[in-house]
């Protein structure tokens, strides 16, 4: 069996089952975003929502600032935090350009076809 | 006998679904894509499919990591138009094809021995419905083909290696042709190509990747899918592990090219490539 994944990538996150492990309670909330009810919850009171998922605080102030790389290095796995991101009005693109350390509009200089979202 | 009448490797991004559901699909940034797709149409409707397989991964709305199966196929009558966390997208049910979907499983599990998760409910989202839409317009109430949903696990690691998605293809091939109906089959292998959705390297492409994946697609497949996840990743970004479905799509088709296209506006290069036969 040769290595599928066989070290560190600059700037790349590997999804595998040690970040899924560590990211479980943020990623059970996530998935529960996937009904229209629990995305009203969420919207109404996101406080009481990531207690009912038992958060740690660490990971509820992650989620308050919005905090997407941080998400990501707390085991959120990237689809996972595209419904947190619609929820709280935070797009792919908007995500990217935080990760990325820029502005949305510095983001999208960089695209060859920035109309295409 | 059944048979596989094409293959398609195709990208499914999420935003052409909003695309397509508003009628943007001649915008300017847009229009390149849905173009390239015309003559796939016009030979779609000259190879008549019955029914199409998809190749495909879902993100985290039908199956969670809970419980996250490697390759999983439905069996059931319908599959409902899933919620991936953005609302349901105004799409007709899919209509399944439960005779030929439980002859593959038989087959591939006893057969072939791919042990398969078997799905009797299945909501499938972007990853199985983008490609649908690129492929086949739907009306109001339905779609024009039956579809059959191969989900496979490309986001949480482990992954399925690449040759071992390559034998599924080989397997499902040989699986759809000892179905005693006569259904004509076309494979779709979804996803990518080159893009990355997180870290500081989002945004990240490799065009030149992409271009090198197809043609090594169309002229030596077996040697391609000796490809490492990591290799992948390096070159082409973290989310580009998705094309290993569409050696899945290539097992299954043998015959010669017959389209090909790339455009890459944003942050995913989208690629479209057909076999015939």
């Amino acid at each position: 069996m040769g290595r599928q994944v066989s070290g560190p990538i600059p700037d790349t996150s590997v999804f595998d089952l040690r970040l899924s492990r560590r990211g479980r309670r943020l990623n059970r909330l996530c998935e529960a975003l996937c009904s229209p009810k629990e995305r009203d919850a969420f919207k109404r009171d996101e406080e009481a929502f990531m207690s009912r998922f038992r958060l740690t605080e660490a990971e509820k102030t992650l989620i308050r600032e919005r905090d997407f790389q941080g998400l990501i290095e707390a085991g959120m796995n990237i689809y996972s935090m595209l419904k947190v991101g619609s929820a709280t009005g935070n797009g792919l693109y908007k995500m990217g350009a935080q990760m990325r350390g820029e502005t949305y509009e510095q983001f999208l200089a960089t695209r060859k076809i920035s109309g295409a979202t | 006998m059944a048979r596989i009448v094409g293959g398609i490797g195709l990208s499914h991004v999420p935003s052409v679904g909003p695309v397509v559901d508003r009628n943007r699909t001649q915008e300017p940034a847009w229009k390149p894509l849905f173009d390239a797709y015309v003559p796939v149409r016009e030979w779609l409707a000259r190879m008549k499919p019955d029914v199409a397989i998809v190749v495909y991964n879902d993100h985290v709305a039908d199956f969670t990591f809970d419980k996250y199966p490697t390759f999983a196929l439905g069996v059931a009558e319908t599959y409902a138009i899933g919620d991936e966390g953005f609302g349901t997208r105004p799409l007709p049910t899919v209509v399944g094809d439960e005779e030929l979907s439980t002859h593959l499983a038989e087959a591939l599990v006893y057969e072939h021995e791919f042990d398969l998760t078997i799905c009797q409910e299945l909501a499938v989202e972007h990853g199985f419905l983008v490609p649908m839409n690129l492929c086949f317009p739907h009306s109001e109430n339905s779609w024009p083909v039956k579809a059959i949903p191969l989900q496979v696990n490309v986001i949480q690691h482990p992954l399925p290696t690449a040759r071992r998605c390559f034998r599924l293809g080989q397997a499902l091939r040989s699986a759809v042709e000892s179905f005693h109906g006569d259904s004509r089959v076309v494979v779709l292998g979804t996803g990518g190509m080159s893009h990355q959705l997180q870290g500081k390297r989002f945004g990240f492409m490799n065009e030149k990747f992409d271009h090198w994946f197809m043609d090594e697609l169309e002229r030596d497949p077996a040697g391609l899918s000796g490809i490492t996840h990591q290799k992948i990743m390096e070159d082409a970004g973290a989310e580009a592990v998705e094309l290993i479905m569409w050696l899945t799509m290539r097992g299954a088709a043998h015959g010669k090219r017959v389209h090909r296209h790339y455009y890459a506006p944003m942050t995913t290069g989208m690629g479209l490539i057909t076999f015939e036969g």
